[in-house]
């Protein structure tokens, strides 16, 4: 699975490096490093909706409280976890 | 509002917006005809000394807004048609001479050049005159000027001269095309060559295809520039042309800053890379300190290269106010992630070419970099930088720039660096004067501009490098 998160200047001032630590650390935590492809990119055309993750070609809105629901209930859910 | 600090600016840019507009509109070959016209609409001429001699330069700066001359590898030309062939007669007594007693003119003369005519008044003999200025220096009344063309004034490196029939020659063995000569030449006869013309191509295909996302790479100096509007409403409008996103190249900075440090500290000796038209300079005058320049690649290449790796799709344009940076980016190590450079003109010219009245737009946000990123538009910053680096890493290598503002500075610093002992450990040079702040590609060059760059370095949400790196290492 791709795992993207935005850290374009607009997902970057909402907290986007705060997303990706939480993200970082729930990878670590469930020992997912080899199934999740993790990476940043610029922008996902969705700056008013940020801040943006994207799951393989699927783009979501996530915020830095609700991160670690979002990786529960989206990314570990398909992972079957 | 007032744009530019020059007419030439002025006249420049009016040529790019037209070349752009016909290019947006996919007819550029015919209107190559039609845009003389535009510009100098006649039926008198306001600028040359007949409106076909004004037409005919107009059809020419049309060339130099659609990429130049092909075979020049360099980035900047000279339109001999443009050259007014300013006379240089190099020192020269005036009318203020008083014909004074004391002939410290003659005095000071080494070559015995001076002499007084019958009404006491001096006389310099042209066949033995070297130009040294001793004698413009001694007279109390500043009777003595020099008479030279502001594009060799301009020249640092003494590239630019004057042909047999009169016209500016730039000399390509030595111009490190930092753009000098193109800011101060008052009849707009030196131009850098614009790539405008692929950009809106670029542009075109990406939203057409959707196979390409463009980004824009701006530079930190942009926090000075469209004084009339605000970054946000600029940001707005480089998307509203057609750009995927705006990156801020200052977040490359941070990404130098970072290697660099650990550069320095390997090496014991280094001299910054991030000015081309600086590495331009040692590359032809000071060969013998080429191996002392930083291995890490520009902040434009470090976040093109990034931006690059992470997204196959991507085409990179960077917009600054440099006009080596054009330069740079056809050189192998920019080439593969760089695709094209703007200068903040030409920004200006694409804006309104598509009838984009920034300062109407709503504001959108950049903010990628830390305040230290963002300091490298002006000259210090590199080294500050560089310094904030070590500490965040906790070493106790002690940096000792020698900060170089200009090329005049820069050579200083090289010379005492190639003889040893010195009391420095690297040498920050910026060709221009300030840094890129005062880069020839600049819409406004001003000395509130430092004051600018600083405002908005403290604007940055990430205050350390290693946060604003702290997702892209």
């Amino acid at each position: 699975m791709t795992l993207t998160i935005c850290i374009g200047s607009s997902c970057h001032l909402k907290g986007s490096k705060k997303v990706a630590q939480t993200f970082e650390r729930l990878i670590e935590e469930n020992n997912l490093k080899d199934k999740i492809e993790f990476h940043a990119t610029f922008c996902m055309g969705n700056c008013q909706k940020g801040i943006s993750v994207g799951i393989d070609d699927k783009v979501y809105s996530v915020t830095p409280e609700t991160a670690e629901d979002f990786f529960a209930k989206e990314v570990l859910a398909r992972l079957g976890k | 509002m007032r744009k530019f600090d020059t007419k030439v600016q002025h006249l420049k840019y009016k040529v790019l917006r037209e070349v752009a507009r016909a290019e947006w509109n996919n007819h550029l070959a015919e209107s190559i005809f039609e845009i003389p016209k535009i510009i100098s609409p006649g039926p008198h001429s306001t600028m040359r000394c007949c409106i076909h001699k004004e037409r005919a330069i107009v059809t020419e700066r049309i060339r130099m807004a659609m990429g130049g001359d092909k075979e020049n590898p360099n980035v900047i030309e000279v339109i001999s048609i443009a050259c007014d062939e300013c006379p240089t007669s190099g020192y020269s007594v005036t009318e203020v001479c008083r014909g004074c007693l004391a002939h410290r003119c003659e005095d000071v003369c080494p070559k015995g050049a001076i002499t007084h005519d019958e009404e006491h008044h001096a006389v310099i003999d042209k066949s033995k005159c070297i130009n040294c200025g001793l004698c413009a220096k001694a007279c109390p009344y500043n009777a003595i000027i020099n008479r030279k063309r502001p594009c060799e004034n301009a020249c640092k490196v003494k590239a630019v001269s004057m042909s047999n029939d009169g016209e500016a020659q730039i000399n390509n063995d030595k111009c490190i095309s930092c753009g000098a000569c193109i800011y101060q030449c008052p009849f707009g006869a030196i131009v850098d060559k614009s790539f405008i013309v692929d950009v809106i191509k670029m542009l075109k295909e990406s939203v057409a295809t959707k196979q390409t996302k463009v980004y824009a790479v701006v530079a930190p100096a942009i926090s000075s520039q469209f004084s009339y509007a605000k970054l946000g409403q600029v940001i707005s409008g480089i998307k509203a042309l057609g750009f995927h996103t705006v990156v801020e190249a200052a977040l490359g900075a941070d990404m130098v800053a970072w290697d660099e440090s650990d550069e320095l500290v390997e090496k014991g000796f280094l001299t910054s890379s991030c000015c081309p038209a600086f590495v331009e300079f040692i590359n032809k005058f000071y060969p013998q300190m080429v191996d002392k320049i930083s291995h890490n690649p520009s902040p434009m290449v470090a976040l093109a290269k990034y931006i690059k790796d992470h997204d196959p799709s991507a085409k990179v344009v960077f917009i600054g106010p440099c006009t080596a940076k054009k330069l740079e980016a056809g050189k192998d190590k920019a080439k593969p992630y760089v695709d094209s450079v703007l200068t903040f003109e030409e920004l200006q010219a694409l804006f309104d070419s598509r009838d984009l009245e920034i300062s109407q737009l709503e504001e959108d946000v950049l903010d990628n970099a830390s305040f230290f990123g963002r300091i490298f538009a002006r000259s210090g910053g590199l080294s500050e930088a560089v310094a904030q680096a070590l500490l965040e890493k906790g070493s106790d290598f002690v940096a000792k720039p020698m900060v170089c503002s200009g090329i005049d500075e820069c050579r200083i610093a090289l010379l005492k660096a190639t003889k040893g002992n010195v009391d420095f450990n690297f040498i920050e040079g910026m060709a221009c004067i300030n840094g890129c702040i005062n880069g020839a590609g600049c819409l406004t060059h001003g000395e509130k501009n430092k004051a600018e760059v600083d405002k908005y370095g403290k604007e940055a949400m990430e205050k350390t490098i290693s946060d604003a790196l702290s997702y892209v290492k």
